[in-house]
């Protein structure tokens, strides 16, 4: 019943040399990233090392000061989650949903619906976004992300507001939701469990460096707390403080 | 002398010997809390205190005739026509001016709050002339218009024109730029940003931009009517000053008064339809 090819709907993205400099900060000085066609790939690192910045240009929002990007052929348009939903507070739930169809989707509430229920929702089409729970409401940015069917999905933290449960219930759906539609995810997160979880390749990034990049063939679903997924945990946490700067005692 | 003060133990210790009138008391507090009529109340207070202190003498007539006399007067204007023809003339006034001086103000607060040039351009200009107070403008306004209608039209829009302008400006800055660039990463024209995301954003602020524009409205229409006119609700209250008709003088400010309830109203209503989606003026609140 899926037209989609699973191996194929996703796109892939090269990035060689990509350098981004704001005024005289160099936020990311000569990143080097392949992401496969459906890949599922985590951003980690610290606060300010650049790795929100490489999403937004991956995804389109900024451009890089250097070095080239280059997309799959055919449509290559980002899908964007953030951490907070930013929903339209005066369009009903269905509205929102249909932004996500685009200027030329137009109106489609077929789909939207579809997408609606993808997350479990249908029976708050026309509810207000005010009226949600911030759970509810990420699932409507979900659905909005998705309506499109996009080859590609970029994730800035889109869970990182969320209480610890949610979160988890979160973490099922974007899993889920990513095996049913194979397009190509790319999330930043600074919850090294959360991207071990989701993730088939962990990048850390460290002073706008690749530090990092291993990964993680760990068969799903994953569960939290398995002592794989701990093992591999410790790994990158020591890695990631053991790069911190030296602190005075 | 000792059983005059105050013993708060024997009070209290009252007070719970009747359960049954503090439940009833309970009850009333409801019920005044939840009604319709309360408030209502005061203003009926008011008007009884008012009928009752006219009749017994203690308000001299001359200064402040009953209500009933009031009504007695308004009664006669209708009949004869003369008030329906004077509330239309500044109903008329009051919404030309408020028409003329909010759509200037909606549209230069929309274009200022859009674009920076238009902004550079305007709006420095803007913020000296918001600094003359309009009525300090009656004596060149008559200079120029005499007490022809554009005089008190041109002082209406004056006065409405900075509030509406500075609510309409200020409302479209301070859409979340979250949801902008939410908008363009999904694709939205300009045109299709403006009217989903950036106008809807600034209605909150423009509604108070407008009901603070009415309340100045009304003040501008009743000076310069009073100043300079030869009809509506303000000339009627001049006129009757000069024949000492005390009751027609306060028939006219009630007018007034209702006049601008009536518009405060009106906007309240638009306002709750329009912001229903917004957690303060939803339904279920007031």
């Amino acid at each position: 019943m899926n037209a989609i090819n699973p191996a194929t709907h996703g796109i892939g993205m090269s990035v060689r040399g990509l350098r981004k400099r704001f005024g005289a900060l160099d936020v990311l000085r000569g990143i080097d990233l392949d992401v496969a066609a459906g890949e599922f790939v985590a951003i980690i690192g610290r606060s300010g090392c650049g790795k929100s910045t490489l999403l937004r240009i991956l995804a389109g929002l900024d451009q890089a000061s250097e070095g080239t990007l280059r997309l799959g052929a055919g449509d290559s348009r980002a899908r964007l989650m953030f951490q907070e939903p930013r929903l339209l507070p005066w369009a009903h739930v269905i509205d929102n949903v249909e932004i996500g169809l685009g200027a030329d989707g137009g109106k489609d509430h077929v789909r939207a619906v579809a997408a609606l229920r993808a997350v479990g929702l249908t029976d708050k089409a026309k509810a207000w976004p005010g009226t949600l729970s911030g759970g509810q409401k990420q699932r409507v940015a979900l659905a909005r992300a998705l309506v499109s069917r996009p080859r590609f999905l970029a994730l800035d933290e889109p869970l990182g507001a969320l209480d610890a449960l949610t979160r988890i219930e979160m973490q099922g759906l974007l899993e889920q939701v990513w095996q049913e539609q194979r397009f190509t995810a790319v999330l930043v997160t600074h919850d090294v469990s959360e991207a071990l979880l989701l993730a088939d390749r962990v990048v850390m990034i460290e002073s706008g460096e690749v530090a990092m990049d291993i990964p993680i063939s760990l068969p799903r679903p994953r569960r939290h707390g398995s002592a794989e997924l701990g093992a591999l945990e410790d790994v990158i946490l020591d890695r990631l403080l053991g790069s911190a700067p030296a602190r005075s005692v | 002398m000792s059983d005059a003060v105050f013993n708060p133990g024997e009070e209290s210790s009252r007070l719970a010997a009747l359960p049954l009138s503090l439940l009833n008391r309970d009850a009333l507090a409801a019920r005044v809390r939840q009604s319709r009529l309360t408030p209502w109340l005061l203003p009926c207070l008011l008007l009884a205190a008012w009928q009752i202190g006219a009749q017994t003498g203690l308000i001299s007539d001359d200064i402040l005739p009953a209500p009933v006399d009031v009504a007695f007067s308004a009664w006669r204007l209708t009949l004869s026509g003369a008030l329906g023809h004077n509330i239309a003339i500044s109903f008329r006034r009051a919404m030309s001016g408020f028409a003329i001086g909010g759509g200037i103000a909606f549209a230069l607060g929309l274009s200022n709050g859009v674009s920076r040039i238009s902004e550079r351009l305007t709006d420095t200009t803007l913020q000296m002339v918001r600094n003359i107070p309009n009525l300090s403008l009656i004596p060149l306004v008559i200079l120029w218009f005499g007490i022809e209608e554009q005089a008190k039209l041109f002082l209406t829009a004056f006065g409405v024109f900075f509030p509406v302008y500075i609510n309409t400006f200020h409302g479209v800055r301070a859409v979340d730029a979250q949801l902008i660039e939410m908008g363009r990463s999904y694709g939205m024209t300009r045109w299709t940003l403006f009217r989903r995301v950036v106008l809807p954003g600034a209605l909150p602020s423009i509604f108070v931009g407008i009901r603070y524009a009415l309340g100045i409205m009304w003040l501008t229409l009743i000076v310069s009517e009073s100043i300079a006119a030869d009809a509506g609700i303000g000339h009627m209250a001049m006129q009757a000053r000069e024949f000492m008709q005390t009751d027609v003088v306060v028939l006219a400010i009630l007018i007034y008064a209702a006049l601008g309830k009536i518009a405060d109203s009106l906007v309240r209503l638009l306002e709750r339809r329009a912001l229903a989606w917004h957690p303060s003026f939803g339904k279920g609140r007031r």
